[in-house]
């Protein structure tokens, strides 16, 4: 190994340490900023995609804040029509696009490299153009405030955001702002793309020595599965958003129904994105969980092959669903019945993870710090929300709730109540590894129970306002129908959870500055991110590491006790 | 919070129950222990406002009452695996809770167990046939309902941001205001709906009635209701359909046999032709009105607007964005952003005189 150690960048830095002096502030400034623009180092742009992520979660947690003060009176007059239509389309598009799939593949970027041993992704140049790729992406979504209007005034898209032809057709949307909305994704999309190549040679190739697929991290499992969904999923996404370009400038009647165009191609090629999109959110999250759970509790996960297997399902029936959201279009009622079915089997895959991660629990030592609390939360709320979605699977059911608050409430529950609280749990988590200071216990666990109690104050309150017939995307209501308080209620949530995430971004900038000094492995963890300085050297590991069993870790320090013993 | 409308019945949780247990209507009593049990919030909205909640837990029509029976079931399931499921998580969390913080002794590694794994795998299987099964029963038996000879069949057209209902058969056309005979569970008279679109997606949801359907340009989808009691059931457009697809509202009045002919001969009849008023169809015959609205008897022939032949039997305007007062379609003429910022039609622009004519010659259009 000694030969790694010429190629260590130590020599140059030191060059630059000696120069450094000699330079003006603002020369170092400069430097410092370019040093992170052009960075290929996983952990860097690792580092970039979630905190543009953590801004966009700010913006679109203020739209949210602005839809949720609209409704909380009958006829409301805060908002108009128009600017709420593009207040709810940016808030979806802007959580889904720009903070859920950046952030979690911002996880990937800085800790799958760690996980298995290795020094960057496969094809660096390659992620650091799909992290571009995807901030302009952002940035000409948000563009479109400025420059979509018909005639120049501020604007933004406002279909939706599955944006069903043919309401984005030129007669119904003119201006340019579904445009930047359809090109904005087809970039982004791009650049997810891009990731989940990388990741996928990265998982294939990179592995230290030791490191069979059987013995990786189950969160490094749970990205390769996540990266190959996404291949398969953001292409007919793109696809579509080319289809609907054509339709509007070239003349082309995929989705024109005036023409004899089908508003339907549209729904399917949305929902064949769309939801498998949904795992591509939630299997990370899965991925978080099971790295917390296990070092929380004490123990192994449960049942390691059965996770595996289980997600590797999860997405192959995920690809067979989609038309679940599409029980109300018409479909014939045998065509209705299959998509129940391969709903309602998605639901076996989830429950064997549930059970797990209980039996990874059961007859542990469970340690209560923020970012299990934020775990524990999610397994909780992601069995509602599980249980939920069994109920829309059920068409006749869905026949009443779809497009209701309930929907809003039961998608809620899966992208805030279980995806939202692992990104929470798992910056947390990899916060000391990333910065080399711990974030304030204190602040986390205010943070933590303001946010769980907005978060029930609100979306347990939608189920019933749904059940009440009250439909979704609406700017205001008549105030006979009976929803009035329900809706004030909601509101408050909102409030408090904004202030619940306010607390959390506080804490996220001071610990920066004052947290603790972290060490390498504050957790007492077991994956091999833990055996690294933090936060690590640009090189990761001064030499390859060897694993013998997936908690590296656990054998270092349990000689007498080690994994590789008993696992199958 | 406890204002009730038109202030007619005080209490009406208590009132609603033992009216409904008078009658034979059993599953609203269901429904309300549910949501009793469920939680106390939906007794808020009730206190609100009596019986315009378009509430899917009281139908009052076979299909949404079929709905509901299933909803009960899978609600049952559901609640079940609830219980059973965060009752054990509850337990593992408290009992295995870390004690004492200052521990380095690590618990018993337990790696997994094929027979327990296979337990909890097989269980799932075995719930989602009986759900599966349970759910396509009642898919087959809403969707797939023979049509009966006697069926009333009416034509609904949705437009951004309003409503068209044809009866073919009766040579009606009136918009937002559905009228249906009621259907007695002895004597069935059961609605048929063919739904079209003009323009973009919309769907049909009475939740009182029925589930809701898509209507959707280019793609005929059917429904249907048979509402067993008369009344006004509430409900809106709930796909998003543009600027005022909150505002696209429908009432579904439910009519007993003598109201519902009343109502039919009414709507059959030529537009009122008086002669005090002729100022005011002048205007609207002369002015763009004419363009897009269809007034029978007259010049009047437009097919973008609701039709307006029998305009003041219809107690909304606006597609229910505010009631049809001569005020309120004066008003709304003048300027139909004051009620529905974003609807098509434009502001017309006229005079007060004009406006003051015209809106006079629409109120006689019984």
């Amino acid at each position: 190994m000694s030969n790694l150690q010429s190629d260590l960048p130590m020599p140059i830095q030191g060059t630059l340490e000696s120069e450094k002096a000699r330079r003006s502030r603002s020369t170092a400034l400069l430097e410092w900023l370019q040093g992170w623009l052009v960075t290929v180092d996983h952990k860097r742009l690792g580092i970039l995609y979630i905190l543009y992520s953590i801004f966009f979660l700010l913006v679109a947690g203020a739209e949210a804040i602005f839809i949720r003060i609209q409704l909380a009176i009958p006829n409301n007059h805060f908002l108009t029509a128009e600017v709420y239509n593009r207040f709810f389309t940016m808030h979806g598009t802007t959580m889904v696009f720009l903070v859920g799939m950046p952030i979690l593949f911002g996880f990937a970027n800085y800790v799958v490299p760690l996980q298995i041993g290795a020094r960057d992704m496969a094809f660096p140049r390659l992620n650091a153009l799909s992290f571009w790729l995807t901030a302009f992406g952002g940035m000409l979504l948000y563009f479109s405030f400025l420059g979509g209007g018909l005639y120049g005034a501020g604007n933004a898209p406002d279909v939706g955001w599955f944006a069903y032809a043919p309401l984005t057709a030129r007669t119904f949307s003119p201006g340019n702002a579904t445009d930047y909305w359809a090109l904005a994704l087809i970039v982004s999309g791009f650049g997810t793309l891009g990731t989940a190549v990388n990741i996928i040679a990265t998982i294939f190739s990179m592995r230290c020595r030791g490191m069979t697929l059987m013995r990786m991290p189950l969160f490094t499992w749970l990205y390769l599965v996540v990266s190959g969904l996404t291949l398969v999923t953001i292409t007919p996404l793109t696809a579509a958003q080319f289809m609907l370009l054509i339709d509007r400038y070239l003349g082309g009647h995929f989705f024109d129904t005036q023409a004899g165009g089908s508003a339907l191609v549209w729904v399917h090629f949305f929902w064949i994105f769309g939801h498998p999109e949904v795992y591509v959110l939630v299997l990370p999250a899965f991925a978080i969980a099971n790295e917390i759970i296990p070092v929380f509790s004490r123990k192994a996960i449960f049942g390691y092959p059965a996770m595996v297997a289980a997600s590797v399902g999860i997405m192959f029936v995920s690809l067979g669903v989609w038309a679940h959201h599409m029980f109300t279009v018409g479909m014939t009622s045998v065509t209705n019945a299959f998509f129940v079915l391969s709903t309602m089997l998605v639901g076996i895959p989830t429950g064997i993870k549930i059970f797990n991660w209980i039996a990874t629990i059961w007859g542990g030592r469970v340690r209560f710090q923020t970012p299990m609390l934020f775990c524990l939360g999610f397994l909780y709320q992601f069995l509602i929300a599980g249980l939920t979605g069994i109920m829309l699977s059920v068409a006749p059911m869905d026949w009443q709730l779809h497009n209701s608050y309930f929907v809003i409430a039961h998608f809620h529950y899966v992208l805030v109540g279980a995806i939202v609280f692992c990104i929470f749990a798992g910056l947390y988590y990899w916060y000391p590894k990333a910065t080399g200071r711990m974030m304030s216990e204190r602040l986390g666990k205010w943070h933590f129970w303001l946010f769980v109690i907005g978060f029930h104050i609100t979306f347990d309150t939608m189920h019933f306002l749904g059940i009440l017939g009250m439909p979704r995307s609406i700017y205001t209501y008549q105030p006979d129908r009976g929803w009035n308080t329900l809706n004030l209620i909601v509101s408050v949530g909102g409030f408090i959870q904004g202030i619940a995430v306010l607390i959390f971004a506080y804490n996220f900038i001071v610990s920066y500055f004052k947290g603790d000094v972290a060490g390498d492995d504050p957790w007492d963890a077991w994956t091999l991110e833990w055996t690294t300085s933090s936060p690590p050297p640009v090189y990761n590991f001064a030499e390859e590491p060897e694993v013998r069993s997936r908690r590296p870790l656990w054998d270092l320090k349990h000689p007498y006790d080690t994994d590789w013993e008993y696992e199958g | 919070m406890s204002k009730n409308e038109g202030g007619t019945s005080v209490g009406w949780g208590l009132s609603q129950v033992r009216q409904v247990g008078s009658s034979v209507n059993r599953s609203a009593i269901r429904a309300w222990m549910a949501m009793g049990a469920l939680s106390i919030l939906p007794g808020v909205a009730v206190a609100e406002s009596a019986g315009s909640i378009p509430n899917m837990m009281r139908p009052e029509a076979t299909p949404a009452h079929q709905i509901l029976s299933l909803t009960f079931f899978v609600l049952l399931i559901t609640g079940s695996i609830f219980v059973v499921v965060a009752g054990l998580l509850t337990v593992a969390i408290v009992r295995f809770r870390s004690r004492n913080a200052g521990t380095v002794v690590e618990p018993p590694q337990i790696y997994g167990s094929t027979q327990v794994e296979l337990a909890w795998t097989v269980v799932p299987v075995l719930i989602v046939a009986v759900l599966f099964l349970t759910t396509a029963r009642i898919i087959f038996a809403i969707q797939d309902a023979p049509k009966p000879k006697d069926a009333l069949d009416v034509t609904v057209v949705g437009h951004q941001f309003w409503w068209e209902f044809r009866y073919p058969a009766l040579g009606i056309v009136t918009a937002n205001e559905l009228h249906v005979p009621v259907s007695p569970v002895d004597h069935p008279q059961p609605t048929f709906l063919k739904l079209l679109s003009a323009d973009v997606i919309h769907s049909f949801w009475v939740p009182r009635l029925a589930g809701k359907t898509d209507l959707i340009p280019n793609h005929e989808n059917t429904m249907w209701i048979d509402p067993h009691k008369p009344g006004l059931y509430l409900g809106q457009c709930a796909q998003f359909c543009g600027a005022q697809h909150a505002m696209m509202l429908l009432r579904v009045y439910v009519d007993t046999p003598t109201e519902y002919a009343a109502w039919v001969r009414n709507q059959q009849k030529p537009a009122v032709q008086d002669p005090a008023v002729a100022a005011g169809r002048r205007v609207f015959e002369t002015e763009a009105c004419m363009n897009c609205h269809r007034i029978a008897g007259t010049a009047a022939t437009g097919v973008f607007g609701p039709d307006l032949t029998h305009l003041m039997s219809r107690s909304t305007i606006a597609s229910g964005a505010t009631t049809n007062t001569p005020e309120h379609l004066r008003e709304w003429i003048k300027d139909p952003a004051h009620y529905k910022d974003g609807a098509l039609m434009p502001a017309m622009q006229l005079s007060d005189v004009q406006l003051d004519q015209v809106t006079a010659y629409l109120a006689t259009l019984k």
